[in-house]
């Protein structure tokens, strides 16, 4: 099973530390996953609060396996720099999705969902899922 | 007709305005936003410069199309990516022509628009760029001063308005009384067609 290939997983932040932080906490909560590929887009290039064009691109490549990439944002400039990267045609991964869930709560259900090797509808069902999720 | 270098002076004309705006743009975006407008508009735009300078795209719609590509790249707030989306749509509706009539250049601008509409899903009164951009489109029938008067009026007439979309719409009644800096840098950018029908004319 060592060869089968995962849904990747791209976590947009304005924060480089918020992006990190989360992709470590999803990975912590499914077990250490480490067969998963999760990769981390926050922040600017230049290290600042922001969206990158460059990171998101650059992640989304990385953990294409062929399986397809779910992108969870947090907001504004995020949501958008992901959808004109979409609308563009040729910047992201050919089967990228941008999943319209929570970051943290859908982070997680996006990892433990992968690392069961399931295809790229359970990974956004998944995390979109983590809406329905009522905390009082 | 209007050929690449019209749509180049346009570009550079608007980055002109943008480096002369950009306090004021950041002091706007400071009261209702995170006050980086100016900065990222003037970011941005200086790298499509740079850009345009080296490819050299001899096309109106080459021209549109690298400069929003540039937008989304740099930006690194919401401007980017819907500026770049503006520009960029408008770029594939001119498709490979070498001139386009002004007639062709409002259509372009209207697919630009509709695509910033798409991709914020905000609505004309909701205190965005788009309270700039569609009176303009609207307008640019009459000619390019005509299209400037009407951003420039749509852009004022944001003050009153409660924000509904991006960071300003948190503040809620709180952002009424404050122009909104996406429809201010949104004139800037329609003003400068005008600077640049000029540009041709002296040549």
């Amino acid at each position: 099973m060592s060869d089968e290939r995962h849904v990747g997983i791209v976590l947009v932040s304005h924060s480089a530390e918020v992006a990190e932080s989360v992709a470590g906490l999803a990975k912590a909560l499914a077990g250490g996953a480490t067969e998963v590929p999760v990769a981390a887009a926050g922040g600017t290039e230049g290290g600042g609060f922001g969206t990158s064009a460059e990171l998101i691109s650059a992640a989304a490549a990385a953990v294409d396996q062929g399986a397809g990439v779910a992108v969870l944002t947090d907001l504004g400039s995020a949501v958008l720099t992901v959808k004109a990267l979409l609308a563009e045609g040729d910047e992201l991964p050919a089967d990228t999705r941008l999943v319209d869930a929570p970051f943290v709560e859908g982070a997680v259900a996006a990892v433990v969902t992968a690392v069961t090797g399931a295809d790229l509808d359970a990974v956004v069902a998944a995390a979109s899922e983590a809406y329905a999720y009522r905390k009082v | 007709m209007l050929d690449a270098d019209f749509f180049r002076r346009w570009i550079t004309a608007t980055a002109a305005s943008v480096d002369r705006e950009a306090q004021r743009l950041t002091a706007l975006d400071s009261a209702i936003g995170d006050a980086d407008h100016g900065s990222n508009l003037q970011r941005g735009f200086a790298a499509v410069l740079a850009t345009l300078e080296k490819e050299a795209p001899d096309t109106p719609g080459a021209v549109l199309s690298l400069a929003g590509r540039q937008l989304i790249s740099t930006v690194g707030g919401a401007s980017g990516p819907l500026y770049g989306t503006l520009l960029r749509r408008a770029g594939k509706v001119l498709g490979d022509a070498p001139e386009v009539t002004e007639a062709q250049l409002a259509e372009a601008l209207r697919a630009g628009v509709d695509g910033v509409k798409a991709l914020g899903g905000a609505a004309p009164g909701d205190k965005t760029m788009l309270d700039a951009l569609i009176p303009a489109v609207d307008a640019l029938g009459e000619g390019f001063d005509a299209a400037r008067r009407a951003a420039e009026s749509g852009a004022v007439e944001t003050t009153p308005m409660q924000a509904r979309k991006g960071r300003a719409s948190y503040l809620g009644e709180r952002s009424i009384g404050h122009q909104d800096p996406g429809a201010t840098s949104s004139a800037l950018l329609i003003a400068a067609l005008a600077t640049a029908a000029e540009g041709g004319s002296d040549e």
